[in-house]
């Protein structure tokens, strides 16, 4: 017992390659937490390297060249870009794209926000808002490839469901995946039906955090429906719908599923969409050149839309 | 203040009882609605579960029957006869597990790091990979197609698996969570003799487990659905996923079989469904936070 209190008493003499690390002092232990801190990130952030943040850098430069793979890459210049300028069928993809997701986004955001605030008023019972919220959800969980096989047998011309119906009302008969001016239409209906949910569940989130106090005293005030809805609610919701917003928009920006599902972009190309061009020229055609400019281009529509929406939400959005 | 109490001794607009009817005339309206829009919701699933269950001649009946008088089983079972629907099964349960374990260890180990490691340049990485998150799968698919074709993995699941891994997303989530962990569990486990490695192990990891299952249920939705990749990487058809394997049957059948491709359609659900009764909470937390992939 007494021997080992003097030993410990002696200065131990560094020693060792690696006392930098193993020191048992506060240095030493900051040290061993900072060599810990970057062999922890190091999976993630090689992994993001690799397939995310190098790709995009990539897949830039790439739009400067024509490549397919097997022949060495010829640089082009912007050759690419002024092949896609030219290119019918790309430039008809963004005019299609552009006219999905206005219908598509406007669509998606008005139904599900009217649905969140019906499910969140003060007189529905707890468990019928719990049945709604279930089967708006629902969608969410299947996968928009295969809930858009069943829904184009619903669109079936003349043995479907939808048109039926719509003949007992006396609508006639709508060639929904095989006219040019319904086959987007039809897939606008079948990716709203899928991604209601989404924007549902972001605004029920929302309205959750307006506190009851403010709605109350706006209803003391006299502000009730649809007029409270619009100068309380909505401004007190405007963080969330910007959110909401911007994914929803980027999301459709890049929808693919259900045209290539439905229509394969047909009839001639009347639901190609943007990312149906880019996949059928890269991965089909083997022009990883030409694909990339494409990719490239809706990647900066993306960026713009984006900050358009967040300046536009600068002006607009109220926070509390 | 004022004027509220001024607004509720003068009630601005209407009776007591012209409000009454007027709330109860919205509220009917908006309960309208909200049926109108689960019909529409509905309707789908409930179409497909009718046609799964009755002969596939009777597939296009009229008027539409919505609820099948006798239904009829054997489309369930042609099924495993007529298509690879256990090898897509497989498929899809062996490429989604893969995706999982691995961006659970990943995001774990990083979350964790940039949540209560110091290190240099923290903000600086940390601030590389939250930009990721902006960046659109279609800007990164080419590339790593290329990737994968010189790495010889093009058209095995590994090509699936291995480029999932890294999770922007997943690293934020854990990041949040391991920052709401108390330190004064660190401190006993150092003055216990743990190291770093077994800090994050033994303390950490446990005690964020509600971020961990954020993560695992969202994952596994986004990639039991997941289409596009598995269309792009895939070509053999014994390596299909279930959503390829049944597009590609829809492609090729075309109105042949419509009853059986329905019956797998709504199979393929059920693994989604089940997670979703268990892990519901987890799922609606994780999509509030952004985290849902198209």
């Amino acid at each position: 017992m007494a021997y080992s209190v003097n030993k410990q008493t002696l200065p131990v003499k560094p020693s060792g390659a690696f006392y930098w690390l193993t020191q048992n002092t506060l240095t030493g232990m900051a040290r061993r937490k900072a060599l810990a801190g970057y062999l922890f990130i190091l999976p993630t952030f090689l992994g993001i390297l690799i397939f995310t943040a190098g790709p995009v850098l990539f897949s830039f430069g790439l739009s400067f060249f024509s490549w397919d793979v097997i022949s060495p890459a010829k640089f082009l210049g912007i050759d690419n870009y002024t092949r896609l300028w030219n290119d019918p069928v790309a430039t008809s993809s963004f005019r299609n794209t552009v006219v999905f997701v206005l219908i598509a986004v406007s669509l998606q955001l008005t139904l599900s926000l009217l649905l969140a605030v019906a499910v969140t008023q003060k007189r529905m019972a707890k468990w019928l808002r719990l049945i709604f919220r279930s089967i708006f959800f629902l969608p969410l969980l299947t996968s928009g490839a295969t809930i858009a096989i069943v829904i184009s047998y619903m669109f079936q011309q003349d043995f479907g469901p939808i048109n039926y119906y719509l003949g007992q009302l006396g609508l006639g008969h709508v060639r929904w995946l095989n006219s040019t001016q319904w086959s987007l239409i039809a897939i606008v209906i079948t990716y709203v039906w899928h991604q209601l949910g989404f924007t549902f569940i972001v605004f029920l989130g929302g309205l959750g955090n307006i506190s009851s106090d403010v709605l109350d005293a706006a209803d003391v005030d006299g502000a009730r429906g649809l007029g409270r809805l619009w100068f309380v609610t909505l401004p007190l919701l405007s963080p969330t719908l910007l959110f909401a917003g911007v994914v929803a928009v980027i999301n459709a920006l890049q929808v693919f599923n259900e045209p290539y599902v439905m229509t394969s972009g047909g009839p001639g190309d009347s639901s190609r969409t943007v990312v149906m061009v880019i996949q059928r020229s890269a991965f089909q055609n083997q022009e990883f050149g030409y694909a990339s400019s494409i990719a490239v281009l809706l990647f900066l529509v993306i960026l713009g839309v984006t900050g358009v929406q967040f300046w536009l939400g600068k002006k607009l959005v109220f926070y509390q | 203040m004022l004027s509220s109490v001024n607004a509720k001794t003068v009630r601005p607009q209407g009776s007591i009882l012209g409000d009454k009817v007027r709330s109860r005339f919205s509220f009917v309206l908006s309960l309208l609605l909200l049926i109108i829009m689960s019909i529409i919701t509905l309707a789908p699933i409930v179409w497909a579960i009718g046609t799964s269950l009755r002969k596939p001649t009777d597939s296009f009946i009229l008027p539409p029957q919505w609820i099948p008088l006798n239904p009829i089983w054997s489309n369930y079972s042609e099924v495993f006869d007529t298509i690879p629907y256990l090898q897509y099964l497989w498929n899809s349960t062996f490429v989604v597990v893969g995706i999982l374990i691995g961006q659970l260890i990943t995001a774990t180990l990083a979350g964790y790091a940039f949540a209560r490691l110091p290190f240099p340049f923290k903000g600086f990485l940390f601030w590389i990979i939250l930009a990721t998150l902006m960046i659109p799968i279609l800007s990164t698919i080419i590339p790593v197609f290329v990737l994968i074709s010189q790495l010889h993995l093009a058209d095995t699941h590994a090509s699936l698996i291995i480029p999932a891994w890294p999770t922007a997303f997943g690293t934020f989530l854990l990041r949040q969570y391991f920052m709401g962990i108390s330190n004064e569990y660190e401190e006993a486990a150092v003055i216990d003799g743990a190291n770093q490695f077994q800090v994050f192990y033994r303390v950490y990891l446990p005690l964020a487990a509600p971020g961990m299952a954020i993560l695992a249920v969202l994952s596994f939705n986004a990639y039991w659905n997941d289409f596009f990749r598995p269309l792009i990487f895939l070509t053999s058809p014994d390596k299909f996923t279930l959503p390829l394997g049944m597009v590609s049957l829809f492609g090729i059948n075309g109105t042949g079989s419509i009853s059986v491709i329905l019956a797998g359609v709504l199979l393929s659900l059920i693994p989604v469904f089940l997670v979703y009764l268990v892990g519901q909470r987890y799922l609606v937390q994780g999509i509030t936070m952004g985290g849902l992939k198209g």
